[in-house]
């Protein structure tokens, strides 16, 4: 009888008994397999979690003018990034972070997108240079956006109101398109680099190393400790040949005026200053430039990213004279050569006007030095014909016309002397002479550079030496670093001692009474140079815009020595739309007085003096109404002490 | 029928090495929640220890079989409190588990229906008159434990309704299951298996997804797998610092991964020290069985086991990667009301048992 007190059966909760005991040796060989077998692979997998890598962002070298003064600093910012290593959705914050740093949702999508293929460690840089009530916004933020972080970066200080902006350039983040080139391989996403100007030529130099620093965090990706750091490299600063207080003349002498400047050593190629018009400001290009901003600056028509000293391609108007006559007098033909200038001639069955009968005048009897001051067309339209394009081209051609100059700053442009050969290889058409009498007077197919024009004179007035122009001296760093130029350091053009002193005397006399430019007359400083007015575009596209083509006016040119022979200081002025030569050569005048003035002041009444010494210089001065203007003025100086006197308030500097 | 219990017979042994696991418990929930807004968890576990113990105490006292015998009324308030809660029931996290009581207390039916399942069960084959099980036993068993089961899968909790069947099963073991019988019912569940797979959630799904495979979405529902095992391997042998769980990558910690939590801190020696633990408590467990005064105390005391080892299994198994995560408890360590009290009632109910072996 089986009945309520029958026991259960002993030998079933004995095997209960063992199955339990094989449960726990699963689990227990579960634990083993675990915590002794690949406890390697998992402790380095618990360190892989919360071990992360930090960047040390390097600050760029200091950007200096030739004695030191810094233009280009750098200044305490922060970023805003997004950490990918956390467990949140990026995705799906992305809204109300862009939001919260006022940025386009879209953009903040795509950001997070180009990232996908990147470590988990690198974090995402969302916005740079955030406002405080940005950073606000992050802090009140850390619960609930724990990958929303910041980081301190040290960010480009350029100077206000777009003072040298061309030259020095601008720095950006690097492109997808550039992180596909060979050169960038080192880089990542999200690395500053230069973009134009000193700041992408030099960039290799300027950059410095990125450290990190490897610091524990939680699962929410906050810091909790540090482990160890591998401190920045900083960039090394780059001294320019620049010299602030010419470069400040110039930007004053051109003003708000659309055209470049240019002012160089032709002994040695350094430029001392080089300005652009109009200007953009570099600042804003230092931190993202948002697609609207860039638009606008790309789109100007005034071209204001362009660099008009080296990328500007244009007629040189009459200042190509000067490599005419140089050409005509080494070829024989210009010394002896007279024309009698009535208003005009007739070349190849077309009549060709002198400017200078739109004055209601004439040249009358012209020799060669009457031409280069007086600026006679007619004179060098007779020249032309009989030199012939191709010996014009030649002479051209040695001065380093329609070919880059070399200068140490990206993008230069070639420009254009044209030949016969030329024009068939271009164009597949025979050279016609008629065209040859336009480019006599710097027109007709004829497009130079303002840096180009200067480097040319530069070299007739020092007697036949062309340089290559630099910004920065090659010698200061080792060779590898510098990109290598193709144009060489100095060239020796053979000039005739008579033919050199002819043709300065000449441009001696275009800015004394009976020149093209008497109102650029400077008392007792040996001021020479060549005006020129050119046609903006050619005589053929005008004829193709028609009507429209009548609002182009044209460009102002000067370029000026100092003194007439081998001088110290060539500049070369643009002026677009300046209508008239002598208006550059105001402009010019301005810088040559500046630099002499410095010049003057230097090396000989403080040099020699102890105690004080009476200086004068121009600096940057905030006005009550926040604009800032250059400021002239005299001061008085301690020459014990004197390092850099005139440098009282280089820009950029607060 | 005298009736003579002391608390002699209290088995006070096996109260030791629960109290040990529950104080394990308690320092790894402090260890693992200082810092995080949980902190101060391990005082309301102690209170709920203190509260188990003493309920435990309270079950001992009344007699068992007293209990059986009216064990058809509380099935039924089983049931009636399972539809209470698909009726009234508090909404959370997608599912109706909860009935909010006026105290302001939650009170999760489901806990207490596993006593009285352990009880029915138990006295269904204590009254068995046969050594041999047959099918309509087993149909009728089977639907003792089937319905609440069903009913708490509705709610839905997998994990609470799988709790309930190895009380069924234990039940047909020690009841005489035949092997043809077993063969016949493991093939049938074979079977039935790719049609379960469509009744499962989302989420389910995803987790038995990341349990085959945790790396197919780390960062989705294969990182609690992921960091869980990572927490017990990197422990290593000794035990290490633990930043998995103090750093937070371990998720709730003080819950359903206490035991990975734990096995980071301690380590493999650690870890093998609690589940030596656990074995003595069930060895012990199994020897009161053996010890029953009758039929019907064998199977309410193995029933206990039944759950107790259950838990053990798919908890311990999910953190050392062997089971998918299913959000079932560590019986005595993990942190949470509901569980300790359960556990305290249920060694309530073997105390009970217990201190009548010999009373007849």
């Amino acid at each position: 009888m089986f009945g309520r007190d029958e026991k259960v059966s002993a030998i079933r909760l004995t095997a209960v008994q063992y199955i339990i005991l094989i449960i726990f040796m699963i689990l227990a060989y579960g634990l083993w397999r675990l915590q002794v077998m690949q406890s390697d692979v998992y402790a380095q997998l618990a360190e892989k979690n919360l071990i992360r890598n930090v960047p040390i962002l390097a600050p760029r070298g200091k950007i200096l003018d030739r004695e030191g003064r810094t233009i280009v600093d750098n200044y305490p910012s922060f970023s805003a990034l997004l950490l990918r290593d956390s467990t949140r959705d990026l995705n799906a914050d992305a809204d109300v972070i862009a939001k919260g740093l006022h940025l386009d949702p879209k953009e903040v999508h795509e950001r997070i997108r180009k990232f996908m293929s990147m470590p988990q460690y690198q974090p995402i840089f969302l916005k740079d240079d955030i406002t405080p009530d940005e950073l606000a916004f992050i802090e009140a933020h850390r619960n609930e956006l724990p990958e929303l972080d910041t980081i301190m970066a040290h960010r480009r200080l350029y100077p206000r109101n777009g003072f040298m902006a061309h030259l020095i350039g601008y720095v950006g983040e690097v492109t997808e398109d550039m992180l596909n080139q060979p050169q960038f391989e080192l880089y990542n996403p999200g690395d500053v680099v230069g973009v134009s100007g000193v700041e992408k030529q030099y960039n290799q130099i300027l950059m410095g190393k990125n450290g990190s620093r490897r610091a524990l965090v939680n699962s929410r990706g906050r810091e909790v400790g540090r482990l160890d750091e591998t401190a920045a490299i900083p960039g090394t600063p780059i001294k320019l040949t620049v010299d602030v207080d010419l470069q400040i003349a110039a930007e004053q002498a051109l003003g708000d005026r659309n055209g470049a400047i240019v002012a160089m050593d032709p002994r040695s190629g350094e430029i001392l200053a080089m300005v652009s018009r109009p200007a953009f400001n570099p600042n804003d290009f230092s931190v993202r430039i948002s697609r609207t901003e860039w638009n606008k600056l790309v789109n100007d028509d005034d071209h204001p990213l362009l660099n008009k000293a080296i990328q500007a391609q244009l007629a040189p108007g009459s200042t190509f004279k000067i490599i005419m006559a140089t050409a005509g007098m080494q070829e024989g033909i210009a010394e002896d050569m007279h024309v009698n200038c009535g208003g005009g001639a007739t070349f190849y069955g077309r009549y060709f006007k002198c400017w200078v009968v739109a004055e209601h005048r004439v040249h009358g009897p012209t020799d060669i030095s009457k031409a280069i001051y007086q600026s006679c067309d007619v004179f060098f339209y007779t020249l032309a014909e009989k030199l012939g394009i191709d010996r014009i081209a030649k002479y051209a051609t040695a001065f380093g016309l329609g070919q880059k100059t070399g200068v140490d700053l990206p993008q230069e442009v070639t420009g254009v002397m044209p030949s016969e050969e030329w024009k068939i290889r271009n164009f597949k058409q025979k050279w016609y002479a008629g065209e040859t009498i336009s480019v006599g007077i710097g027109q007709g197919a004829v497009a130079v550079t303002p840096i180009q024009m200067a480097r040319a004179i530069g070299a007739i007035a020092s007697g036949g030496v062309l340089v290559r122009p630099h910004v920065v001296n090659p010698t200061e760093f080792p060779p590898n670093v510098i990109p290598a130029s193709n144009v060489p350091d100095q060239t020796h053009i053979p000039l005739d001692p008579n033919n050199w002193q002819v043709i300065t005397d000449a441009m001696a006399g275009v800015v004394n009474p009976g020149g093209t430019a008497p109102s650029a007359h400077l008392q007792g400083i040996d001021f020479a140079g060549k005006t020129g007015s050119a046609q903006t575009i050619s005589n053929a596209l005008k004829a193709r815009l028609g009507a429209a083509g009548k609002n182009f006016k044209d460009n102002g040119w000067f370029v000026g020595v100092e003194p007439r022979r081998n001088p110290d200081i060539v500049v070369c002025a643009l002026l677009e739309e300046g209508e008239h030569g002598y208006l550059a050569a105001r402009t010019v005048a301005q810088v040559i007085k500046a630099y002499v003035e410095k010049q003057r002041r230097q090396p000989t009444k403080i040099a020699g003096k102890t105690g004080n010494a009476e200086i004068s210089a121009v600096w940057d001065e905030p006005t009550a109404d926040g604009h800032h203007d250059l400021g002239a003025g005299h001061f008085s100086v301690e020459t014990s002490k004197r390092k850099v006197p005139a440098a009282a308030a280089a820009p950029g500097m607060n | 029928m005298s009736r003579y219990v002391s608390y002699r017979d209290f088995d006070w042994l096996l109260l030791t090495f629960v109290l040990l696991l529950c104080g394990l418990g308690v320092m790894e929930i402090q260890s693992a929640t200082a810092h995080t807004k949980f902190a101060g968890a391990h005082i309301k576990q102690l209170y709920w220890i203190g509260g188990g113990v003493a309920g435990m105490f309270l079950f001992s006292l009344l007699n068992y079989q007293a209990l059986l015998d009216k064990i058809h009324w509380m099935y039924i308030g089983a049931i009636g409190s399972l539809m209470a809660v698909m009726v009234f029931g508090q909404k959370y996290l997608g599912a109706r588990r909860w009935i909010k009581m006026p105290g302001g207390q939650h009170f999760q039916p489901s806990e207490w229906v596993k006593l009285i399942l352990i009880l029915a069960v138990a006295k269904y084959f204590a009254d068995m008159h046969q050594r041999e099980l047959t099918w309509t036993d087993f149909i009728k068993a089977g639907a003792i434990v089937g319905v609440p089961m069903l009913m708490v899968l509705a709610q839905p909790d997998l994990g609470t309704a799988l709790t309930y069947m190895p009380i069924a099963i234990m039940g047909l073991f020690l009841g005489g299951l035949r092997a043809k019988q077993a063969l016949i019912v493991v093939l049938l569940a074979g079977l039935m298996m790719p049609l379960a797979w469509h009744k499962l959630k989302p989420y389910q799904k995803d987790r038995l997804v990341s349990f085959i495979e945790p790396e197919a979405d780390k960062q989705g529902s294969g990182y609690q797998v992921i960091q869980s095992l990572i927490a017990v391997g990197s422990g290593g042998l000794w035990g290490g610092t633990g930043t998995q769980t103090h750093l937070s990558y371990l998720p709730v910690p003080q819950t359903d991964f206490i035991f990975a939590a734990f096995a980071e801190e301690h380590g493999f020696v650690g870890a093998l020290g609690v589940l030596l633990l656990y074995f003595i408590v069930l060895m012990r467990l199994t020897q009161n069985a053996q010890t029953a005064p009758d039929r019907a105390g064998t199977f309410v005391v193995m029933g206990v086991v039944a759950v107790l080892s259950f838990h053990i299994l798919v908890n311990v198994g999910m953190v050392v990667g062997f089971m998918p995560v299913t959000g079932i408890p560590l019986p005595l360590m993990s942190y949470g009301g509901s569980s300790v009290l359960f556990m305290f009632l249920a060694l309530g109910l073997v105390m009970n048992v217990r201190m009548r072996r010999f009373v007849n």
